[in-house]
């Protein structure tokens, strides 16, 4: 369970996001929605401690992020930005292979291998596991950096925009990877998406939000509502019914 | 749930490849490569130190004043050493901390503040003075003083706000070239003798050192040097970058910190030395990277250590022996050091 307690973050006197309270279930798939600038990735990074609110609390699976050791706390809870620095003669393999960091702290046993070796075969990178990073296409690093955080084991995986740079049939792989992830091993996924239709698809609940607050958080049926979706996002949007869930038409 | 089933599925047909390791090296080959390099540049380094010690020795060696010879040139030989470790150790360091290739600590002001403090004293006090500001006190103040300096930058501008690594290099850029102004203003208003006298000093050179620091410079670095070397396993994550070492449970900023009080340390040691070496940490770093493919500082540092002597020594070498010169060995590093790299760029195409 991820409870954040009245998180505010100022950036400038007149921009902030925030307070926002919301409590986002253990287990299962979470899409934050919302148009830029919304607050979406400042609550992911806010969550993720990679940015210091400015009031409130968050508690990850009753850890408190401010007060809890960080390399306690990347046992329970790991965080993708969209933008990764990458230094050059780094293999996908060595990359994945840091995700163990938090346990084996550099010294990788051959258990850990084992779970390097698993989630490379999971997102389908077992050819390019030699690979050096700068050799990969945007799509593939941006794979090899979702194995790593997996690798981590973490029960809470954040992802801000795990889509960038993913074509059709890759961003539905990686999602399908991602909804095995949570629903096959328990993991709360928490993601930044701009696709409603693919959050709409592949999450369990969706959370949106609008001008640095929570504007709507509930199951995919209660969120594609044509005139709540029309409201956040200022823009006509009209639901139907798809094949596989409801369908944002745009 | 055929998610799961499926994942079981993949898990399992891994297990048959028990030989997928993710050793710090891509290939063997790498790492064959990287131990014969490795090997070349300390017999080099060696070579160039037994040549350094006993060539064009005007005595035989069955003569009594042989030793003290042997012993005066040790002297160079110890201050190269320490030199190359601060240089290499804390380039290496520094690079992989702040995530970029370019800047060097000796860009950060490090050697601009040593200039100043020279120029300063020679400017202010007079020759004399000048002549005096040396010994254990002055060094271990200027030492301090860098030291100094260096904390108040790192501190002051990565914990701020608006923490910034690239900010902390710009404004540490335009510090060193405020001194350096400052100083070079100063040197323009000295007498010609006093200008004379103080240049011999701001140009590195091991003739500088003075073996009385000795036993003060090589307990620090020894120390020091450890402590980087310790630090290897999490300069690795350090080098991924800001969000990536938080996700993985490492504290990005107090990890940068202590990884550049470390740095400074080092450099102002070498810098209070041997005075300034400019080009010559960016070189070592540089063909480091060249030679040992690979992300691990377990592997780096060695690598920096062993190349980093071998150019000290081989430039001083050139120097006395082939070119029969006793001048300023930054000119020769910088030579052909400068070659060096940019035949290794050019064929390489990659920093």
């Amino acid at each position: 369970m991820i409870n954040i307690k009245q998180a505010k973050k100022c950036y400038t006197s007149e921009v902030s996001i925030g307070p926002i309270t919301i409590d986002i279930p253990k287990a299962g798939f979470t899409s934050l929605i919302g148009p830029n600038g919304a607050g979406k990735s400042t609550t992911l990074l806010m969550i993720g401690r990679l940015l210091n609110m400015d009031e409130g609390q968050i508690e990850v699976a009753g850890m408190n992020i401010n007060s809890t050791k960080s390399s306690d706390l990347a046992k329970k809870l790991t965080i993708l930005r969209q933008e990764n620095h990458y230094v050059t003669r780094l293999t996908v393999r060595q990359l994945v292979g840091f995700g163990r960091f938090p346990y084996s702290k550099g010294r990788l046993t051959n258990e850990d291998e084992q779970i390097i070796s698993k989630y490379i075969d999971f997102l389908e990178l077992t050819e390019l596991e030699g690979r050096y990073l700068d050799e990969l296409s945007g799509g593939q690093r941006q794979r090899a950096y979702v194995a790593m955080v997996l690798c981590q084991e973490t029960d809470y995986v954040l992802l801000d925009e795990p889509l960038n740079n993913l074509d059709i049939a890759r961003s539905v792989q990686m999602m399908e990877h991602l909804k095995i992830a949570a629903n096959g091993l328990g993991r709360t996924i928490l993601t930044v998406m701009h696709d409603i239709n693919f959050a709409a698809r592949y999450s369990d609940r969706i959370c949106a939000m609008k001008d640095g607050k929570i504007a709507a958080f509930g199951t995919v049926n209660e969120i594609m509502n044509s005139s709540l979706l029309t409201e956040i996002f200022e823009t006509k949007i009209e639901i139907i019914d798809g094949p596989y869930g409801p369908i944002a038409i745009y | 749930m055929n998610f799961a089933v499926n994942f079981q599925n993949k898990s399992q047909q891994c297990l048959d490849n028990t030989d997928r390791k993710a050793s710090a090296f891509r290939t063997k080959r790498d790492k064959k490569r990287y131990w014969i390099l490795l090997i070349i540049f300390i017999v080099i380094g060696l070579f160039s130190v037994y040549g350094l010690l006993v060539y064009n020795n005007p005595v035989p060696i069955t003569s009594p004043s042989f030793k003290p010879i042997v012993n005066r040139r040790m002297t160079a030989i110890i201050s190269m050493i320490i030199a190359a470790v601060c240089q290499s150790l804390s380039t290496v360091a520094f690079q992989s901390s702040t995530n970029n290739r370019i800047i060097t600590p000796s860009l950060l002001g490090f050697e601009a503040l040593y200039s100043t403090i020279h120029t300063g004293t020679m400017f202010f006090f007079g020759i004399t003075a000048f002549v005096g500001f040396s010994g254990i006190g002055p060094f271990l103040l200027q030492v301090g003083l860098m030291v100094f300096l260096c904390l108040i930058l790192y501190g002051w501008l990565l914990s701020g706000k608006y923490g910034d690594m690239q900010l902390m290099l710009l404004v540490g850029v335009i510090i060193g070239t405020g001194l350096r102004s400052v100083a070079s203003f100063m040197r323009r208003m000295l007498a010609p003798s006093e200008f004379d006298v103080l240049q011999a000093k701001l140009f590195g050179s091991v003739s500088n050192a003075d073996s009385a620091y000795f036993p003060i410079a090589i307990p620090i670095v020894i120390v020091v040097g450890i402590l980087i070397l310790v630090n290897s396993r999490k300069l690795n994550i350090l080098s991924l970058g800001q969000s990536t070492s938080t996700a993985l449970g490492v504290n990005h900023k107090s990890g940068v910190i202590y990884t550049l009080v470390l740095v400074s340390v080092l450099m102002s040691i070498s810098t209070a030395l041997v005075g300034p070496l400019t080009f010559y940490g960016f070189l070592v770093a540089t063909l480091t990277y060249q030679a040992a493919p690979t992300y691990d500082h377990k592997y780096l540092f060695p690598m920096s250590l062993a190349i980093g002597f071998v150019i000290l020594t081989s430039s001083y070498f050139f120097m006395y022996h082939v070119f029969r010169a006793q001048g300023v060995v930054s000119v020769i590093i910088e030579l052909f050091g400068g070659i060096t790299f940019l035949i290794v760029m050019l064929r390489k195409g990659t920093l």
